[in-house]
């Protein structure tokens, strides 16, 4: 598909990212037999919740789902890969099906976006292949008595994040996107892999990395600052840096700022639809979402806005709205 | 001036084009010209520091983290760490360091420098490190193409460098040589090659000793100077450091020599542009303090001045021999007026001074009780405006408790010569209810009002309702707190509560205390007391508030805005409680969950009938404690390990844990308490919602029976309404199941300590002893749990967890226990304990609330099978209640009595 390059479209405009896969996939109330689908019909583990799989078993929803974002105004559609790696499929013992899980979503939503993209090549769509942060930690120790120890090697998660890689390149993925980033160290050792992917295959995507600050303390979950986080990304040439999840957008203001204040990287923000109340639900409106989100974009803050948790089409198209009537943040 | 001909004056920094050097551990570090120099700590580092290597050595990492954390707050900027000993694994020790310095916050919040001769231990070092660090070094040593890949690497890990002046040929010695590598190094690295970015190569450009007697070391220092000059003033970005102790190696055992060498030579090296370096804080001389005959010497050396330099410094070095400088306590404060060192002592909670202090005080003042209303109570006022405003927390108040506590007692003997009466802010009786031993929280609510002015009586746990009453009558109090842990203790507090209505009682009644809450005290007592008022307290720094209010003389809004609201929660109960729909106990029969009894998910248990275990060591229990209900004993929430992260309340978490910990080695060194379990494992099957248990494998004989509740509330679809007898096989399904039990104690043998704390006015520590104890109990228990799992049962032979994982009891089966939610009723505990024997082979003995004592005690059953899980019973209905007295052989009254807080009627 011919389209200007994603970063000619950032000097213009906010591009808008999609919001949240997982809040939409409930309502299709799967159960365990639609995510076995025919091809794990037998498979040792359960695999209900296993959100991942459903490019393989059920790529009707993805598309469905990617559409209706697309519809609500996104610029740029998530892949729904944010658990693909070895490490995090482990769980449901799927370490061998992560190559097919990328390639098939990535494959999955640049179809749905190039369909959009040629119904209106002013606005061209395009797809960042989602990368999650695993559910292990290179800076933490899970073991409370034992600080100094790790369940997961730097070597491990490298590995892991390769094999990622390749899948959403070789799928077609526009842009990579690390995404909510909790220990800095996993970002790090992502980075590394995409580099020698980008090295190895002679090909050289934008990056986008996300943050997660996860509480009022203004810290990620592996300590450091906000500013702390951006200098320990930016030895790579990034698409963007910026936040997501954890906080709603009204708690995120004040760290965006510093993020805008410290980088030349683009800077972009998908915050959650407000934190979970008691049942676990995300109940902020599009109206109160749009409202705080319009302090960043008053703020001259934002390059690149969507939604995380509990955000939907409603939510994003509220927002691309909002963004349409705003220009980008200036890099110097 | 310049040292370098070719410039002039000190060094301007002139690259605004590139960007500055930005570094980071948790925190930023952005290396701009106005910091004028970095100072990167070097103690630890095996090949400078012998007790650092010793440490390394023996694995002593927290005494290793310790010199780590002294650099840190010493000043260093960054902190270089350095492995490299032929007799330890240089990657290894690289790796569980760093790993560890990623968990101490306070060292890991500056950027590291990784450093080695090995490039795998750099590489090592820089997969543990989040933030960006620097490597120290590379060099052009082994040639370009080793040069470049290791350079592109850097860069891919994310980290700044430094480049020696090293070459294929050797090290560079002279400006020239020095000039010539950078200036490759610089340029290959710059270059498309590697894009390494300008602004993150700093050069190494060595410090060679001076002073050497040998004649071509006559310009090391000199060169060094003008190759810094040369470096900032032409390699755009570019950074110099260097290792400045070498300088002085010739004087190793002068420390004055070496500190005004060290201080002279950083001084003329900044002044040429090197803007980094690797320093001992503590050998260094303010430069304007050197005297100036040795500083003339040593510059003469430093800048070649004259043929005699080295003579004649070497003659001089021997008439200033000395030693180092201490290092200096701050002990400031004790210049301070008395009322200032007082205050000082009661913030700090430094109790080293406080008798003399008091005594000087008690001389200037007329009256010793003056001192109290004086000075002390300003110092309080202090503490409790910080703890107000968060800026001190429950542990620092607790400290500064015990200094108060230390200082009244000092001047007891005083005031009772005086005989006066005090002037209190109010009285105020404190009561754990009968039934109950727990009063950790009391006590934390004792000191908290203690310290703001309160007179506290204390009357101690398990106290009946006539004794709170008549002690509050004797002493004439102005409110009477009550606190309980255990569920039959909120029945408890509702019997004072109408025994007070009945005395004709008008004074405020408080309730706290981890069952207790806002609903219930709302719903259950403040209607049985309606002469005076109840408040809910949630926790000790709430507890002044609520005092204060209900002895100000704005008391009656409060009671009428507490009394409105009470009624609020009263309607809105009631109107939630009739929305629940619920089920007969026969339908919720039919809806248990649907197990597939099947042989194979029934270990026969490798053991059968009762066991003794007693003085597990506490080292090894030690390892089993989970940290974070600790810390809420404390009042400071948020989960153990993150919490000592928290910015709010992490320090101090840390400094808690720290005393912990050194308690913890006291308690385990001296061994001060004893443990004790006594676990069982029976033949057992459920009959409908019973289960029985027999005397052997034949079944024949009934040993005895527990009695379960099962849930009745309904459930959407899927759920079920469970109850632990559906979690042991049927009778009718002829399988041969077992329940386990156990009671299990660590708190044997604390009295003494308790008592000699408090006899030493010591609230912390005996609070601290308490909440340890407890931790001890806690962890005998999944200790005991995993024994039964992995050995004495066996059925999960195979498991392996972390401790992390224990606590969020990943494993398979449950330890439920009874008066916990899975089965609320406390009565079920004596039919265990006598099944166990317990009170005989453990000694612990249930109050008539059935709670245990020692308060430090924990028992529950075992239940293996694979499906068993933990739920809460929640509400139930009279049917359920009179199936149940029944099957009890109880009246209705008294099971309605223990399971009050569960009844939906």
């Amino acid at each position: 598909m011919n389209k200007p390059h994603i970063k000619d479209v950032l000097k213009e405009k906010i591009l808008v990212l999609d919001g949240a896969m997982g809040s939409l996939i409930q309502t299709y109330k799967l159960e365990e037999e639609d995510f076995r689908g025919e091809r794990f019909k037998t498979h040792s583990h359960p695999l209900k919740g296993n959100n991942d799989l459903l490019a393989l078993v059920r790529p009707d929803i993805l598309k469905e789902i990617h559409a209706l974002y697309l519809e609500a105004g996104a610029d740029i559609l998530e892949t729904n890969t944010f658990s693909g790696t070895t490490i995090a499929q482990a769980d449901y013992a799927l370490e061998e099906a992560v190559y097919d899980i990328n390639f098939h979503s990535a494959k999955i939503a640049k179809e749905v976006a190039d369909e959009f993209t040629l119904k209106n090549p002013n606005k061209p769509r395009y797809v960042a292949g989602s990368i999650g942060p695993t559910n292990r930690t290179l800076s933490i120790s899970p073991d409370v008595n034992d600080p100094g120890y790790r369940a997961v090697t730097w070597d491990e998660v490298v590995l892991a994040y390769k094999g990622q890689t390749i899948a959403l390149i070789d799928g077609g993925v526009d842009v990579l996107l690390v995404e909510t980033v909790f220990d800095t160290l996993n970002a790090k050792a992502c980075l590394f892999a995409i580099d020698e992917v980008f090295d190895e295959k002679g090909v050289n995507l934008p990056i986008m990395v996300s943050g997660t600050i996860t509480d009022a303390s203004g810290r990620t979950l592996s300590g450091q600052t906000a500013d702390a986080f951006v200098t320990s990304v930016s030895h790579i040439d990034l698409l963007s840096v910026g936040l997501n999840c954890a906080l709603g957008a009204n708690m995120m203001k004040p760290y965006l700022e510093v993020i805008s204040k410290n980088t030349d990287f683009s800077v972009s923000a998908h915050p959650n639809a407000g934190l979970p109340n008691e049942f676990g639900e995300y109940d902020e409106t599009p109206e109160d979402m749009t409202a705080q989100i319009k302090e960043f974009l008053d703020g001259n803050l934002i390059n690149i806005i969507g939604g995380c948790c509990g955000t939907t089409p409603d939510h994003i198209k509220a927002i691309s709205d909002l963004a349409a009537e705003y220009k980008p943040r200036k890099i110097s | 001036m310049s040292l370098h001909p070719d410039y002039i004056g000190k060094y301007k920094y002139k690259w605004h084009n590139v960007p500055y050097m930005r570094l980071s551990g948790l925190e930023p570090l952005i290396v701009t010209p106005e910091m004028n120099f970095i100072n990167v700590g070097e103690r630890t580092n095996v090949t400078g520091s012998r007790k650092f290597l010793r440490l390394i050595k023996e694995e002593q990492f927290d005494e290793a983290l310790a010199i780590a954390r002294e650099q840190v707050e010493g000043g260093a900027q960054v902190i270089d760490i350095n492995m490299d000993e032929g007799m330890i694994d240089g990657v290894e020790s690289m790796t569980k360091f760093l790993n560890l310095v990623a968990a101490e916050p306070d060292i890991a919040r500056v950027p590291i420098m990784v450093d080695s001769s090995k490039w795998e231990i750099i590489e090592a070092g820089l997969k543990c490190v989040q933030g960006k660090c620097v490597v120290n070094s590379i060099s052009l040593k082994g040639g370009e193409q080793e040069f470049i890949q290791q350079a592109k690497k850097i860069k891919r890990y994310g980290a700044a460098t430094i480049v020696m002046a090293f070459d294929e040929v050797g090290q560079a010695d002279s400006y020239e040589r020095r000039i010539e590598i950078v200036e490759r190094s610089y340029s290959i690295l710059t270059s498309d090659k590697v894009n390494f970015p300008s602004q993150d190569i700093i050069f190494d450009l060595n410090v060679f000793p001076v002073a050497t007697g040998i004649e071509e070391h006559k310009l090391n220092a000199i060169d060094f100077f003008q190759a810094t000059r040369w470096v900032r003033e032409n390699l755009p970005g570019a950074h110099v450091s260097g290792g400045v102790s070498n300088v002085s190696f010739s004087f190793r055992g002068n420390n004055p020599v070496r500190e005004a060498m060290h201080s002279a030579f950083l001084f003329h090296a900044i002044n040429e542009g090197m803007d980094m370096g690797i320093v001992n804080p503590s050998m260094l001389e303010v430069y304007d303090d050197i005297p100036k005959d040795l500083l003339e010497r040593v510059e003469d050396v430093l800048l070649n001045r004259r043929e005699d330099a080295t003579e004649r410094l070497l003659d001089f070095a021997e008439t200033v021999k000395g030693t180092a400088k201490e290092k200096v306590v701050d002990t400031a404060w004790r210049e301070q007026p008395v009322e200032k060192r007082l205050e000082h002592a009661l913030v700090k909670g430094i109790t080293d001074f406080i008798d003399n202090d008091v005594e000087e005080a008690r001389q200037m003042h007329d009256k010793p009780l003056h001192v109290i209303e004086g000075p002390l109570m300003d110092g309080m006022n202090v503490v409790g405006d910080l703890f107000g405003a968060g800026k001190m927390f429950l542990p620092q108040v607790v400290k500064s408790a015990r200094v108060m506590k230390k200082a009244v007692a000092y001047l007891l003997p005083f005031l009772e010569d005086e005989k006066e009466e005090g002037d209190s802010a109010g009285k105020i009786l404190l009561a754990t209810v009968k039934g109950d031993v727990h009063d950790i929280g009391k006590n934390i609510v004792g000191v908290v009002l203690g310290c703001n002015g309160y007179e506290i009586i204390d009357i101690g746990v398990m106290v009946p309702a006539d004794k709170i009453l008549a002690a509050a009558k004797e002493h004439n109090v102005d409110m009477i707190g009550l606190s309980g842990l255990i569920t039959p203790s909120l029945d408890e507090m509702v019997t004072v509560a109408k025994e007070m209505e009945k005395a004709g009682m008008t004074i405020p009644l408080l309730i706290g205390g981890a069952t207790t809450s806002k609903i219930h005290t709302a719903v259950k007592i403040e209607e049985h007391y309606q002469r005076g008022q109840t408040v809910y307290v949630l926790d000790a720094s709430r507890s002044v508030t609520v005092a204060s209010k209900l002895l100000s003389d704005d008391k009656s809004s409060f009671i009428e805005e507490t009394k409105n609201e009470y009624a609020r929660m009263r309607d809105h109960h009631k109107n939630r409680r009739a929305k629940k729909e619920m089920l007969t106990l026969s339908e919720a029969q039919k809806n248990r969950q649907p197990i597939q009894w099947k042989s194979e998910d029934i270990k026969k248990p490798n053991f059968i009938g009762i066991k003794l275990y007693d003085n597990i060591p506490l080292a090894e229990l030690r390892e089993y404690i989970d940290w974070t209900p600790f810390f809420q004993t404390w009042d400071l929430h948020g989960k153990y390990p993150a919490i000592l992260k928290d910015e709010v309340v992490g320090e101090e978490a840390c400094k808690l844990l720290e005393d912990a910990n050194s308690m913890l080695d006291k308690i385990i060194s001296e061994n001060w308490i004893q443990n004790k379990a006594v676990i069982g494992i029976w033949p057992a099957n459920a009959i409908e919602d019973d289960i029985e248990l027999y005397t052997d494998e034949s079944r024949s004989e009934v040993l005895g029976k527990f009695h379960m509740l099962r849930q009745q509330i309904k459930k959407s679809e899927k759920a079920f309404n469970h109850s632990l007898a559906d979690y042991i096989a049927p009778k009718e399904s002829g399988l041969e199941d077992y329940l386990g039990g156990f009671a299990v104690t660590a708190g044997i043998g604390i009295e003494p300590y308790i008592e000699q704390f408090e006899k030493d006015h010591d609230d912390y520590n005996s609070i601290m002893l308490k909440a340890l104890a407890d931790r001890f109990a806690e962890a005998f228990t999944e200790f005991m749990h995993e024994k039964v799992r992995k050995e004495i049962w066996g059925y999960a032979d195979q498991e392996e967890f972390s401790n992390d994982e224990l606590i969020k009891e990943s494993y398979k089966g449950i330890r439920p226990a009874p008066g916990y939610p899975a089965c609320p009723d406390h009565l079920e505990k004596p039919t265990l304990f006598k099944l166990l024997n317990a009170e005989k082979l453990t000694g612990i003995s249930l109050t008539e609330s059935m709670a245990m004592y020692p308060a430090a005690s924990v028992s529950g059953w075992y239940f293996a099978h694979p499906e068993s899980k933990y739920f809460g019973i929640g509400k139930i209905e009279k049917d359920q209640i009179k199936n149940y007295a029944k099957r009890k052989n109880e009246s209705v009254e008294t099971i309605e009595k223990w399971l009050g807080p569960n009844l939906n009627y």
